[in-house]
């Protein structure tokens, strides 16, 4: 095999990576965020680093996991850079609580029960305010991208018994939240 | 009973793990739609880098204006102070050079009037004809 051809090869197996994986390193990007631009902003950034990268990924997890690793760096790193609080509230583009509850497939429900649905996702995503940046990742990685803990664990680089802590902190929060502050 | 009294009612009752489980299945299939609108709409995204820029922009523009307001207020304070001070200080050199004029009038009255209770001592019983004399002789100089 010429080294043209592993080259072809490997640009190809990264193109279905990214086909494969981007809506899920979207999703998770995005409810982090709460801002479309910014997910879309950091997803990419997240490729572009990953095809930088990608002759270096060994294969020790699977490729999400290493792509959700790379995701969540990023994410914690823009956060990190923008100390200047002024400057973080006037750029952003994060939805309020009540926009990022209204995407509800109201499948079979009544519109009674839709309401209340929505109710409930609001109040879900009002928890996750209160959640610091580890036990959101961890409680998202969970519950939207039903993740297992050991890919959680790898994807976050903390041990499954933390992962475990941080995510029964979580949801003590969001049953909290559900049950009016109990 | 209104949905939101029913809602209020409920919020008092601990939350059983089946209610969250199904909170959180609603919570994922929010997530879920909202990420695939977000995707599946092309322009959503462009129309909202345009008004992202024209917020930075906005922002910018704020800040801008606000760096020149203060930094404006600040050498007009600067400026106002120091005509103020100057005119303090013109002021004040006026108020000394009047006092000081005052103070040289004074001296000069202190002075004539020690001149004049000098001049003006009693004359001895002996001498009084003659500063007699010495009076008419001035008060005629005086009405020539």
């Amino acid at each position: 095999m010429t080294a043209e051809t592993a080259e072809d090869l490997a640009a190809q197996e990264f193109a279905r990576i990214v086909e494969s994986h981007r809506p899920q390193i979207f999703r998770f990007l995005l409810a982090s965020t709460r801002d479309i631009d910014l997910a879309e902003t950091l997803t990419q950034e997240c490729f572009l680093k990953a095809h930088r990268n990608w002759k270096h990924f060994r294969g020790d997890s699977t490729a999400m996991t290493w792509l959700m690793r790379i995701a969540i760096n990023l994410q914690k790193d823009h956060w990190r850079n923008r100390r200047l609080q002024f400057w973080r509230q006037t750029r952003t583009n994060a939805v309020d609580l009540d926009e990022a509850s209204e995407w509800l497939p109201s499948g079979e429900r009544t519109a009674e029960q839709q309401i209340l649905a929505r109710e409930q996702v609001a109040q879900v995503w009002k928890a996750m305010d209160g959640l610091s940046d580890r036990q959101r990742t961890v409680f998202l990685l969970r519950y939207v991208e039903e993740q297992e803990l050991s890919d959680i664990a790898a994807a976050t680089g903390l041990s499954e018994g933390t992962v475990k802590a941080h995510l029964s902190r979580a949801l003590s929060k969001v049953r909290a939240e559900l049950g009016g502050g109990r | 009973m209104s949905l939101n009294e029913k809602n209020m009612a409920e919020r008092h009752e601990p939350v059983s793990d089946a209610a969250l489980e199904e909170v959180l299945g609603n919570f994922r299939q929010s997530v879920h739609a909202w990420s695939d609108a977000a995707c599946i709409a092309p322009g959503t995204t462009a129309w909202r880098s345009a008004r992202h820029g024209w917020r930075l922009v906005a922002a910018w523009a704020l800040g801008c204006v606000l760096a020149v307001g203060t930094l404006g207020t600040g050498v007009y304070e600067h400026h106002h102070q120091r005509v103020l001070a100057q005119m303090r200080a013109a002021q004040q050199a006026r108020q000394q050079q009047l006092a000081a004029q005052q103070r040289a009038r004074q001296a000069d009255e202190e002075l004539l009037a020690t001149v004049d209770s000098d001049i003006s001592r009693t004359v001895p019983a002996a001498m009084e004809p003659l500063a007699q004399l010495m009076d008419e002789g001035e008060s005629q100089q005086a009405g020539n």
